[in-house]
């Protein structure tokens, strides 16, 4: 042992012997040390969905410092010369002042954008993951309600961030939402009211409520929500595919210290490098394009952030259904595209697991996970169910079609009200028998593929060599 | 193309010969083969540590931490020399950041010891201990007597404790003060962004105005309208509307009553032959309607038809309400007052 090596290890167990006498932990430390983690790169979405939500608090924290939540109507002064003498609110003038004039302000904007955007794709990655492993199952079904939670609770977050802004874009996001609110049966004025304060735009604490929303609550429900969810996951310890020597009641993998916890370090930092490289180098959010908010303002060919696609789809999908009853609309229309369509999916998702137990009868403890074809049903319900969002998703980017290719667009919306429901039955026996086939062939979808290269000649023979 | 141009086969099977190799070389470097046969269950143990001793990943994982703190301080630099020079400060801090990430990465895979280790899992559920929790839960309400009455007690104090709670939530304003009001009454006059009133000899065919209330209120929902003329053989206004149009002139309310954005798509005919009517279209969820058939929908979500706002024309040739809107503007809600049509 040299002199270096022999200072480091004195220093280490004078440090651990000070924590120890004031903690005891010496055996949970251990134990977090050795725990195991079983390897497969599907297992790195729901980390990366977490290591983005680390940028996102270290990002946000920063752009609270400089966010003013004011809707007062103030002339623009500031350095960028297009908007000079426009009329807007506190707030959008603050997030102007922070892009342009704060030094790394535009910088940590845009990086926190596109982390909003990345987290919620991780998280929507990691359920496909979890539902077609099978990773639902007993004992983990409590963490994967928490899991769909915490995907509504971050969409909630996602919008009401874009929303703070009160420019254009998120004028048009915040009236729309403002509608949904009124659709509701019954209470849904009262609902609006509620949350503005007053009729759409809204009273001068509206602003103030949703930086609340978006800066503490929701991000302290997160919070609560992951700690859980970690904690779970340790305590059954990770799910894992069957493989040599991986049993249900074992888990194989590489323990946290050192080469994990090394590992796993550098995934946080390649995902805050990728989102720091985005948002330094790729535009997102120019809201001095979209420039303020004004009621009767609005912006021709708008797209909202991704996750709130499948919500314009549904609002675009719906036909003109709008019941009224003597003096009562019974349900508004918006009703079904902005509220029942986002709460069936959620509800499907949240019964899913006591659905398949109903169905199965399976009540059993599952740590070994499943591969998608080895539960054909499962898998073809997952495909159509995701299919039919994946539509009604696509569905939002109708009029850029139009735009770009020029497709009539009252043809594709005729067309994708009836194709919205076919294309997932057809989805549905496609996955299901492409499962069986391949559980039958036990080949592997993308390593084995096998096949021969065909080549006619001129004299019209066909010649095969085996690839 | 010329004859030795390689075939588009030639290039692909080239490209995965690359991309095969590039696969083989990162396994071999990162030390890891494709997983031998699996052993028969009962025998087989993954169990293993490899300490790999590697002086040349130590070096890579050191040069690359070195870079990242050069990084680092470049940030530091622009920040204090450019300040605002968003793209340098992202690549300065993103590249310092993709060092660190590989030097983690690679020192977790080549220069620490390599394990892969076995641990069991263990039941979740112990009978004994769950039984133990119940038995302790119950002793702590042992010797009570009356338990239905104080859990009846208990149950009355939680509810009005939570009515209690919920109730200032009603201070936030769910009166549905002003829901039905607009800044347009009887006399308003129509003018533009800047303030500047219509006259009514320059609104011209083929296009829209976006007008606001003069009295003031343009921040609120209902000040926007839509301003146009049509010509006399593309209006068929209903009887009692007939007067709301002089001289072709028509208002209809910016807001959209399926969600609420304000309308901002005119579709005119430019060819009479084959084009369709005037319209308005919502740039949300492209709701139309025929101003010329007062607001009717002929396409999209709405549920009912764009409001219309009645005009006159004044002494001096302005546009100005010839009252209220007779309906809600905006979107439907339960009480929603709806327009004939």
């Amino acid at each position: 042992m040299n002199i270096v090596t022999r200072h480091l290890h004195r220093r280490l167990e004078r440090g651990t012997r000070w924590l120890e006498q004031r903690l005891g932990a010496a055996k949970a430390v251990e134990w977090v040390l050795r725990y195991v983690f079983p390897d497969h790169w599907s297992f790195l979405l729901g980390e990366i969905a977490l290591y983005a939500f680390v940028v996102l608090v270290g990002t946000g924290i920063f752009l609270t410092l400089y966010y003013i939540p004011g809707d007062s109507q103030v002339i623009y002064h500031g350095s960028y010369a297009l908007l000079q003498g426009a009329q807007m609110s506190e707030a959008f003038r603050s997030v102007l002042d922070l892009s342009f004039s704060v030094p790394a302000g535009l910088l940590f904007r845009q990086v926190h954008h596109w982390a909003a955007d990345v987290f919620i794709a991780a998280i929507v990655l990691h359920l496909c993951r979890v539902f077609f492993t099978g990773a639902y199952r007993k004992p983990r079904d409590l963490n994967y309600y928490i899991g769909v939670t915490m995907l509504m609770l971050a969409i909630l977050e996602g919008f009401a961030g874009y929303s703070l802004v009160d420019d254009l874009l998120s004028g048009m996001g915040l009236v729309i939402a403002y509608s949904v609110a009124l659709s509701i049966p019954f209470v849904g004025a009262q609902l609006g009211y509620l949350v503005w304060g007053g009729p759409f735009p809204g009273s001068s604490t509206f602003l103030p409520r949703l930086e609340i929303v978006h800066v503490l609550l929701i991000p302290a429900a997160l919070t609560v929500l992951i700690t859980f969810h970690l904690m779970s996951i340790m305590r059954q310890h990770h799910a894992q595919f069957a493989g040599p020597g991986r049993r249900e009641r074992n888990v194989v993998g590489t323990p946290l210290w050192p080469a994990y916890a090394l590992r796993s370090i550098g995934l946080l930092l390649a995902v805050a490098a990728v989102l720091v490289l985005a948002g330094g180098l790729i535009q997102i959010n120019p809201i001095w394009q979209w420039g303020p908010f004004h009621p009767y303002l609005s912006e021709n060919g708008a797209q909202p952030d991704w996750y709130i696609g499948w919500l314009i789809g549904a609002l675009r999908l719906m036909p003109n259904f709008e019941p009224a009853i003597g003096a009562h609309t019974i349900i508004p229309n918006p009703f079904w595209g902005g509220a029942a369509f986002p709460l069936f999916v959620f509800a499907a998702l949240y019964s899913w697991p006591w659905l398949e137990r109903r169905l199965t009868g399976d009540h059993l403890r599952h740590d070994l996970l499943d591969r998608p074809r080895d539960r054909p049903n499962r898998t073809a319900v997952g495909a159509a169910f995701l299919s039919w969002v994946v539509i009604v998703f696509a569905v939002g980017s109708t009029d850029r079609l139009f735009y770009r290719l020029h497709i009539s667009y009252t043809a594709q919306i005729h067309f994708w009200r009836i194709g919205v429901w076919v294309l997932p039955i057809l989805v549905f026996f496609l996955t299901r028998s492409a499962c069986r086939s391949l559980r039958r062939s036990g080949a592997h979808p993308l390593r084995d593929w096998q096949g021969e290269v065909v080549k006619r000649e001129g004299d019209g023979r066909v010649e095969r060599f085996s690839a | 193309m010329s004859g030795e141009e390689p075939t588009p086969v030639k290039r692909f099977a080239r490209v995965l010969a690359l991309l095969l190799a590039v696969r083989t070389l990162a396994r071999t470097l990162a030390g890891r083969e494709p997983p031998p046969p699996p052993a028969p269950e009962s025998e087989y143990d993954p169990s293993q540590r490899t300490v790999p001793a590697n002086r040349q990943a130590e070096t890579v994982v050191a040069a690359l931490l070195l870079v990242a703190a050069l990084l680092g301080c470049g940030f530091v630099a622009i920040y204090v020399a450019l300040q605002t020079n968003t793209q340098l400060l992202g690549l300065a801090l993103g590249g310092m950041l993709v060092m660190l990430a590989a030097a983690a990465i690679i020192a977790g895979k080549l220069v620490v010891p390599q394990e892969t280790q076995v641990e069991e899992r263990g039941e979740l559920l112990v009978e004994d201990e769950a039984e133990e929790v119940v038995e302790t839960i119950e002793a702590g309400v042992e010797g009570i007597s009356r338990r239905k009455l104080l859990a009846g007690a208990g149950g009355a104090a939680g509810a009005a404790a939570i009515a209690a709670a919920a109730t200032p939530l009603a201070s936030l304003g769910p009166r549905l003060r002003g829901i039905h009001d607009t800044p347009w009454h009887h006399g308003v006059r129509l003018v533009d962004e800047q303030g500047n009133p219509y006259p009514a000899g320059e609104i011209q065919v083929g296009t829209f105005y976006t007008a606001l209330p003069e009295a003031g209120g343009s921040e609120t929902f209902g000040a926007g309208v839509l301003l146009v003329r049509l010509l006399p053989d593309q209006i068929h206004l209903p009887a009692p509307r007939r007067a709301w149009a002089p001289e072709g002139i028509m208002a209809f309310s910016k807001i959209c009553p399926h969600a609420g954005c304000a309308i901002s798509l005119y579709r005119y005919p430019t060819y009479e032959q084959t084009s369709l009517s005037p319209a308005f279209t919502c740039p949300c969820h492209y709701s139309t309607f025929l101003p010329g058939d007062g607001g009717r929908v002929v396409f999209g979500p709405a549920g009912r038809p764009l409001p219309q706002l009645p005009l006159m024309i004044d002494d001096l040739g302005h546009v100005r309400a010839a009252g209220a809107f007779p309906e809600d503007i905006g979107p439907s809600w339960w009480d929603v007052h709806r327009g004939q049509s």
